[in-house]
């Protein structure tokens, strides 16, 4: 995996538009510890985005574009909602499927690419709203879960139905009002990380996206997982500034409202006997490179 | 034998595929103009002659050359200069010739600048921009070149050339197969040697910014 397969023809380098030229120049393609401390001085990954002023779920897109641990071999697949405006924007391979499909076409890839790239590392991450994850899709979601699929889902939860102007969802919170379910939502939020826990994921995390530096952690936590183990499940707070009456720059502060520990997306987590051990596993070797690192710096000191 | 020929539109806003009109890929060593199989030859003259004419004759390289993903890539994407070079040294005052790459498929809806790069999702926005009437695509997968040559027919009157790496493309007005480092620089080569010939169409009222 590197930047070396990443290359225009030296002939023609002077006709690609200049953003094509930043991402073979300073995109972080290949770097073994990017993150989303990158974001500001490399290219990023997605160019810009036809969401609205302060959507939250920008937000989410770049801290989880800077973190994938290996973007030029991760295909991600998307569904219809908010995030299928970003995707053409993107600049890892992505895959629009039909709204609630996106984890069977997951299954399929996944299986697909270790056919095709036998000695590759090849991740797959699902990337949908709440809508195609938990109401259209959720039959392909728990299938997926149930078969032990090798891929990451994360569902980005925006509690209602946005870009067709705000319908009532399975995430949406009980009781909850919006502008096309004037009824109010009458029952709970479907509580879909006990329901991932119990289906199989070996990580499950619930969290919003207020903290770039723990989005990262369990982004990279779930790629790893369903590489080696088996199905990851995240469920990041992306909510919709417009349908909850927010101002562009309210969205941070609704989700860090909505994160404390007496509220709805309080950060939970649930790890598995395997996954554990993994994380153990990479957590060590991290931590000899590091010393080898130092060490090295000290004898060239 | 269909009567159906492929010609220079606005065909109308959603011309038929060629092919469901019974147009007919190339064999080997043959190519077609206007729906018509031609020997190879006379394709390099048609296409040198729709070059010399053109007002602004244009090369339209795809990700398939545009990136050194091997060294054959690399070596087209050289020969396409020497094509753009050519063209260049070969036409009136007055003619501009082009080279617009097309890097990916991204859909990129609104943000395409037509001025420095095509889009098979919507190519005539480039088309329109630049008031190109003549173009080849080389190294477009064949179901994105298909898309754009159709968007193309239907919606401008540019005269399209499709140099295709692999059976041909219905929906161009002219298309080579089975395309290689030879078979650009052999068109370079028609270029050079009709330099002269042919009178361009500077004074045409029809160009590709038909809409």
């Amino acid at each position: 995996m590197s930047k070396e397969r990443i290359k225009i023809s030296e002939d023609l380098y002077d006709i690609m538009p200049s953003d094509y030229q930043d991402l073979v120049k300073s995109a972080t393609y290949g770097k073994e510890d990017r993150g989303w401390k990158d974001i500001g001085n490399s290219k990023e990954l997605i160019e810009q985005h036809s969401l609205c002023a302060g959507c939250p779920e920008s937000m989410a897109f770049r801290y989880i574009l800077a973190s994938l641990p290996n973007p030029e071999d991760t295909v991600m697949v998307g569904s219809t909602g908010c995030t299928s405006l970003v995707f053409p924007m993107v600049a890892v391979h992505n895959i629009h499927s039909l709204f609630g499909n996106q984890n069977a076409i997951a299954s399929g890839l996944k299986r697909a690419l270790s056919v095709r790239f036998p000695g590759r590392t090849k991740d797959v991450v699902v990337l949908a709203g709440d809508g195609a994850t938990v109401d259209i899709g959720l039959d392909m979601t728990l299938q997926a879960w149930f078969r032990q699929e090798k891929f990451t889902t994360i569902c980005f939860d925006n509690e209602l139905y946005a870009n067709t102007g705000g319908q009532e969802s399975g995430l949406m919170q009980k009781g909850f009002v919006a502008k096309m379910a004037p009824v109010g939502k009458l029952f709970d939020k479907v509580r879909l990380p006990e329901i991932a826990r119990e289906s199989g994921c070996h990580y499950v995390v619930q969290c919003t996206v207020s903290k770039p530096s723990l989005v990262e952690k369990v982004v990279r936590n779930a790629v790893m997982i369903s590489r080696e183990i088996g199905p990851t499940y995240l469920q990041l707070y992306t909510p919709c500034i417009l349908e909850i009456g927010k101002n562009s720059m309210e969205g941070l502060q609704e989700m860090r409202d909505s994160e404390k520990p007496t509220e709805r997306f309080a950060y939970k987590e649930y790890i598995s006997e395997p996954a554990k051990e993994l994380l153990a596993e990479i957590a060590a070797k991290d931590k000899e490179k590091k010393a080898a690192a130092k060490q090295l710096a000290a004898q060239g000191a | 034998m269909t009567q159906y020929r492929v010609l220079p539109g606005p065909e109308h806003f959603l011309p038929p595929s060629a092919a469901s009109m019974g147009i007919c890929l190339p064999n080997p060593g043959e190519a077609h103009i206007n729906g018509v199989i031609v020997p190879e030859e006379k394709a390099y003259e048609e296409a040198a002659k729709q070059f010399l004419m053109a007002r602004v004759p244009t090369l339209f390289p795809g990700p398939l050359v545009l990136w050194a993903w091997n060294e054959k890539a690399a070596k087209k994407a050289t020969a396409i200069r020497h094509l753009y070079n050519t063209l260049k040294e070969c036409v009136q005052p007055g003619q501009t010739p082009m080279l617009i790459p097309m890097p990916d498929y991204r859909p990129k809806y609104p943000k395409i600048n037509p001025e420095v790069e095509i889009n098979p999702n919507h190519p005539n926005l480039t088309i329109w921009h630049n008031k190109i009437d003549c173009c080849m695509f080389i190294g477009v997968h064949c179901h994105q070149a298909n898309l754009s040559l159709k968007i193309i027919r239907g919606g401008t009157s540019c005269y399209t050339i499709a140099m295709c790496a692999q059976a041909g493309h219905e929906d161009a007005m002219l298309s080579f197969r089975d395309a290689s480092v030879e078979k650009i620089m052999k068109l370079a080569e028609w270029v050079k040697k009709l330099k002269g010939t042919v009178q361009p169409r500077l004074t045409s009222a029809k160009s590709g910014a038909s809409n």
